[in-house]
């Protein structure tokens, strides 16, 4: 019924891997920092919550600026990770994955650091008087009861990632093949003359991408109810 | 043995005890308020003394003047909560065997069979805890705490959610594992007729002070 072209499905695989991989790299530091802001106090932590939050509130194309700067051949991290590392971001569709990561990250982290806050922390306690030490507490009491958080968390970032557009396109172009995402490819598609239709199925599946997310981390959320009450 | 000589500011509140203490179930009696379950968390750990030392065993857990505070997790101690504090996300044969992995324990059938029996909780062992009963998660709470081998065994008012009913069926599980299990105890209350039928020797606290200290007789 929808009638793909390969240059259309090449822009579809294109947003999910980057979407997947931006999601699979920024899940463990989402955790991390999810268990710091849910669990710690430190000097400077409101500092950091709304750090984790800008991407939210600037705009995106400030964002993607930052990152051509920072991340650029010539800025200053990405020269040394090029020279060093040979890790190349730059109109890359690594690139694309690391603009999507940092412009999903605040909505991943959310749902994660909710769940940790919900954790009855007396819980935790019951486990370290049964021997457990710390990590240990983390791993088999934390974690699996944050575990419903932590993948609506990653249901609700994929789904950001894969719409993600003003820094993307700011930072690695829009390099059909390369980092033309489904974003950017819509993008071009409504600036040139027979580019409706095209653009049209485009935008249908985008549609479809974002509530199949949105149910996904619905009944993620639902799930973390059952398993905090042990049913 | 347990030897507890501690002080600690709590707030308003201070609390200041001393006693040492051979018996196999040490009833900790007060009001509420009294300190009871501030100095049971400092017998666990999860609670450090301003002053003082805490010693399980022969072995120094506390020591305030040589900075020796030992974590909780490496106390050897089992702790029945009053609210038997069950990890919802596994069932209850999981919960019995959370110490034995956490310590890398090897397995125990004998030992799990006898707790198993002695509490009567075989048929429980696929159920999640929210299915249980309040009398049967107790029931549960006492055996996974048993089964992680404490050398110290720690109830806080573990019959204080209960109902009359309750706390009836559950007291002979009790009496049955002070003259079997072989684990000295402190059992916090604050109901005499509770104390009279499990301890051995009593520590009175009355708002933060040990007032008296013997046999079950000083509760009369």
């Amino acid at each position: 019924m929808l009638d793909i072209s390969p240059a259309e499905w090449t822009a579809i695989l294109l947003s999910l891997r980057v979407a997947v991989i931006a999601t699979l790299v920024a899940t463990p530091f989402g955790i991390a920092l999810a268990w710091l802001l849910a669990r710690k106090d430190f000097w400077g932590k409101s500092l950091l919550d709304a750090v984790v939050h800008l991407p939210l509130v600037l705009p995106p194309v400030v964002t993607g600026y930052l990152l051509l700067l920072t991340f650029g051949r010539r800025g200053l991290v990405g020269a040394f990770l090029a020279d060093h590392l040979g890790i190349v971001f730059a109109f890359r569709w690594t690139g694309a994955a690391l603009a999507c990561g940092i412009m999903s990250f605040p909505l991943l982290v959310r749902p994660m650091r909710l769940s940790i806050e919900a954790i009855d922390r007396r819980l935790e306690q019951a486990a370290e008087t049964l021997g457990a030490a710390p990590w240990k507490v983390f791993f088999t009491v934390t974690l699996p009861l944050a575990l419903p958080g932590v993948l609506a968390g990653m249901v609700l970032g994929f789904a950001k990632a894969i719409g993600e557009f003003g820094a993307t396109i700011t930072f690695v172009s829009n390099i059909p093949g390369e980092t033309q995402t489904i974003s950017s490819a819509i993008y071009s598609l409504i600036q040139t003359p027979d580019g409706d239709s095209a653009a049209g199925r485009l935008v249908i599946v985008s549609i479809v991408l974002a509530i199949g997310a949105l149910i996904a981390a619905e009944w993620f959320a639902r799930r973390a109810t059952q398993r905090l009450h042990g049913n | 043995m347990l030897r507890v000589d501690i002080e600690k500011e709590l707030g308003e509140f201070s609390l200041s005890a001393s006693f040492t203490s051979e018996g196999r179930v040490i009833g900790l009696f007060g009001a509420s308020g009294a300190g009871k379950s501030s100095l049971v968390n400092m017998i666990a750990g999860l609670l450090r003394p301003d002053r003082g030392t805490i010693v399980i065993d022969g072995e120094t857990v506390d020591d305030t003047a040589a900075g020796i505070h030992v974590p909780t997790y490496r106390r050897s101690i089992g702790y029945v909560f009053q609210d038997a504090r069950l990890f919802p996300h596994l069932n209850v044969a999981q919960n019995l065997d959370y110490g034995r992995r956490m310590n890398g324990l090897a397995a125990d059938p004998a030992q799990h069979k006898r707790v198993v029996d002695l509490l009567d909780i075989g048929a429980l062992l696929d159920r999640r805890p929210g299915k249980l009963s309040g009398g049967e998660r107790q029931r549960v709470a006492l055996g996974r705490a048993l089964l992680s081998k404490p050398r110290l065994l720690l109830l806080d008012e573990p019959l204080g959610a209960l109902d009359e009913g309750r706390k009836l069926e559950i007291l002979p599980y009790l009496v049955r594992l002070r003259d079997e299990a072989n684990v000295p105890m402190v059992y916090v209350s604050h109901d005499v007729a509770e104390l009279r039928q499990l301890a051995t020797q009593i520590v009175m606290l009355k708002q933060g002070r040990v007032t008296s200290f013997g046999g079950v007789k000083v509760l009369s």
